[in-house]
């Protein structure tokens, strides 16, 4: 038996690849909206993999340190790591700015601030080392655009470059730029030079402060200050056989901090802060979802009723209606099926180049497959009646 | 029409859905978590590693001085601006010394009245002298009368009384010339001690060095110890160093050290390290060491550095013994353990090891875990897993290639 199907496709084929890889582009772009959300969840499970903490310490009453500012003092840390069921404990501080690179150029990247050895180091690199001096060395995501040995700057110091990572980004997909715990703390509490003379000329005009009788008063002041103790949060990893709420209550109750695991950071960085902008990459994908759904039922069906004085023929000639009917749909399967690959690989050669994370999933694919066959078959119905409701006169008109 | 054509068209249609597949093949197994990680390796060797201990510190001078009145007063003038040089003993401010020079004059009169007194002191000695010596005669000449009988007794006792008042006089006058010369003695000390307070109004260099800060000008009043001046020692001038205690192993005086100053990063100088301080910073966690900048630095202090800038100091400390040697890259934690992933018939596999000492170009000792040879991840795209698929490729970033 002859394929009808076959021998419609072979007459005009090049008529039907056009179409099928016009709407291969279209699905294109709809897994890449898909991916361009699993990548926002996924930068945010990212931040999270990458600090390598199983609990995050912040200040009391804040759900810091990525949805909201916290800051306690940096000797915190030596209280926490005394609880019973800590394994290890480290400072951090993150905060988000313009990085200068040697060509002058800003980068936005969140500058993460480290205790080399400690967890909230990058787990891997792609290229060069790790820190080792106490100060102004930096490890950066290769997103930042940064080459290894240039010097960037933040605030008022040079940093060397010294090795470069992949995929550690903010939940915002700002990329990361890691330096010392003690550089970061300076550069995050640093004011400019004009804010630092005008605070000095400021104290020294309180009489308070400036006492005649008091050499030194103002110099003390002054230093204080300018000193900062702060950090963000203290990353918390487990010893073995404790469970996360089993050391994060006595945190709470006896040293007065907010403590979060990982579940319930998960639900802070996902559920709340990227929920807005990922509901509205959500509500995008499915528009173009339902607005290619549409597309491909009007290319089917505009494609059948371009055949319908050949279909007229075939009836005409005492074609069954089922072999016409398998005719469509096989048409509109191969289509879809058509549409799905090509739609598949320009998504994954398009994906790199997109400046934040676009993460495609296998499921997501398997889904969009799934769907698109069954709008196609869906389409097709439409076209299969019209083309069963044909008069055959039509074809000798 | 030709009969070939529907032929050559499904193979066409043939080749054409044969490339669609095999590109979503391509794609299926090369991105997404099908893919193979890409990983670079090192192979584990034996060297010598030269450690390093890195601080940054503060020039600042060993020997400063803070110049300023013992007295709540008012500065009279300065004589010396910042920069200037100065010998030990020049003159380099004077306090207002108020009514100090007018009590001088008044003790300098008062000594001329002591002077006075004790010459009216001495005349009268001399007076009371003279009248001993007649009462003296006169008594002799009495006493020789009336042992022949041609006085009465009480005509010689009269004498003889006489001689004993002016013998008393002669004391008094005597005591009283003392007095005036103790009361000069006191009123020279009470001259002395004022003078000395003159004196201390000028304030004088306390030792050789170049004036830094200028803190007072003449008119304004200063409470006692404030700085009126501040004078450093130029030829005294080295880096206090602060050191993260984690990394300060081998800390020792003597250690050579290379200091970048702030204004030249291009070129750095040498030093050593003059002193280790016994007190760490508990809240910084950091400990303090003075470096010393070395003796052909010294004599040009100005053209080197100035107090208070940032210098980034390197100390060389001994070459280590001969041991396996890993870049700090490969180094991973996993769940609380210190390993790396070793490629064993391609497939990685964590495996925990003792690290020892490090150094600054990041590689680092492994004492116990792997042996020599054995390959080890150094970079990756990802984070690996136990057994993952890996592809070893020679360098993840483009012009990076170890």
């Amino acid at each position: 038996m002859i394929s009808l199907a076959g021998r419609d496709i072979a007459h005009s084929w090049s008529k039907f690849v056009l179409t099928g890889i016009g709407l291969g582009l279209l699905i294109g772009v709809t897994l890449t909206m898909a991916g361009v959300y699993r990548g926002m969840v996924d930068d945010a499970h990212a931040l999270l993999n990458n600090s390598g903490a199983d609990l995050w310490v912040v200040q009391k009453d804040t759900q810091g340190p990525y949805a909201e500012s916290s800051s306690i003092k940096d000797d915190v840390v030596r209280s926490v790591r005394g609880m019973p069921g800590v394994a290890q404990a480290a400072n951090v501080t993150y905060f988000t700015m313009q990085v200068q690179g040697a060509d002058g150029d800003d980068t936005r990247a969140m500058v993460v601030g480290i205790e080399s050895g400690q967890s909230g180091e990058p787990g891997y690199l792609v290229a060069g080392r790790q820190i080792t001096r106490g100060h102004y060395e930096a490890v950066a995501d290769i997103k930042t655009g940064f080459a290894l040995g240039e010097r960037i700057r933040i605030r008022r110091h040079d940093y060397t470059v010294v090795g470069l990572t992949q995929r550690m980004v903010s939940s915002g997909g700002d990329p990361m730029v890691f330096i010392a715990l003690k550089d970061a703390q300076e550069a995050q509490f640093l004011k400019d030079n004009d804010a630092i003379q005008n605070d000095r000329t400021r104290t020294a005009n309180n009489p308070a402060f400036n006492r005649p009788g008091v050499p030194g008063l103002l110099d003390a002041v002054q230093a204080l200050q300018s000193s900062s103790h702060s950090v963000n949060a203290v990353l918390v990893q487990l010893a073995p056989g404790f469970g996360p709420e089993q050391v994060a209550e006595p945190i709470r109750r006896w040293k007065h901090l907010q403590v979060f695991t990982r579940a319930g950071m998960e639900d802070i960085l996902v559920a709340k802060l990227i929920a807005t902008s990922a509901k509205q990459i959500g509500m995008f994908l499915v528009i173009l979802a339902i607005v290619s759904a549409a597309i491909v039922a009007f290319i089917i069906y505009t494609m059948t009723l371009g055949k319908i004085r050949e279909i007229a023929v075939l009836k005409l000639i005492g074609t069954r209606n089922i072999t016409i009917a398998s005719m469509i749909l096989q048409q509109a399967m191969g289509l879809g099926l058509i549409g799905f690959i090509v739609g598949k690989v320009a998504a994954t050669i398009w994906a790199p180049v997109f400046p934040k994370f676009v993460l495609l999933l296998t499921q997501d694919a398997f889904t969009g497959l799934i769907v698109t066959l069954v709008i196609c078959a869906l389409a097709s119905t439409l076209a299969i009646r019209t083309a069963l409701q044909v008069d055959p006169a039509a074809a000798i008109g | 029409m030709n009969r070939h054509t529907p032929w050559t068209r499904r193979i066409g249609i043939g080749a054409l859905a044969i490339a669609l597949v095999a590109a979503l093949a391509f794609v299926a197994l090369r991105t997404g978590p099908l893919a193979p990680i890409k990983v670079t390796v090192t192979s584990v060797q034996e060297g010598k590693l030269n450690p390093a201990i890195f601080g940054i510190g503060t020039v600042e001078a060993r020997r400063s001085w803070m110049v300023g009145p013992t007295m709540a007063g008012r500065v009279l003038s300065v004589r010396v601006d910042v920069g200037d040089t100065v010998k030990a003993g020049q003159l380099l401010a004077e306090m207002d010394p108020v009514d100090l020079d007018q009590r001088l004059a008044a003790l300098d009169a008062a000594l001329a009245r002591a002077a006075s007194t004790q010459a009216g002191a001495q005349a009268q000695v001399a007076d009371a002298t003279a009248r001993r010596e007649l009462a003296a005669l006169n008594a002799k000449r009495n006493q020789d009368l009336a042992a022949q009988n041609f006085i009465s007794p009480g005509a010689l006792e009269g004498r003889l009384q006489e001689k004993a008042s002016a013998d008393a006089a002669l004391q008094a006058a005597q005591a009283n010339l003392n007095g005036s010369a103790q009361d000069i003695t006191r009123q020279k000390a009470e001259r002395a001690a004022l003078q000395q307070q003159r004196g201390n109004v000028r304030l004088l260099a306390p030792s050789d060095g170049v004036v830094t800060s200028r803190d007072a000008e003449a008119g304004s009043t200063v409470v006692a110890g404030q700085p009126v001046l501040r004078l450093i020692d130029p030829a005294s001038i080295w880096v206090r160093m602060r050191v993260d205690q984690g990394r300060s192993a081998g800390l020792v005086p003597g250690l050579k050290a290379r200091v970048v100053i702030r204004s030249q990063p291009q070129a750095p100088l040498q030093g050593q390290v003059a002193r280790v301080e016994l007190l760490a910073d508990a809240v910084t966690e950091e400990r303090i060491a003075q470096v010393a900048f070395a003796p052909t630095h010294t004599d040009t202090p100005a053209a080197t550095a100035t107090v208070g800038e940032l210098a980034e100091v390197e100390l060389q400390l001994p070459e280590t013994a001969s041991s396996l040697l890993l870049p700090n890259a490969s180094i991973q934690r996993l769940q609380g353990k210190t390993g790396v992933w070793r490629l064993s018939e391609g497939k990685p596999a964590f495996v925990p090891v003792r690290l020892g000492t490090s150094s600054l170009d990041g590689r680092v000792q492994v004492l116990e875990g792997l042996k020599s040879g054995d390959s080890v991840v150094v970079y990756s795209q990802k984070a690996l897993t136990e057994g993952v698929r890996v592809q070893v490729v020679d360098a993840l970033v483009k012009g990076s290639t170890p």
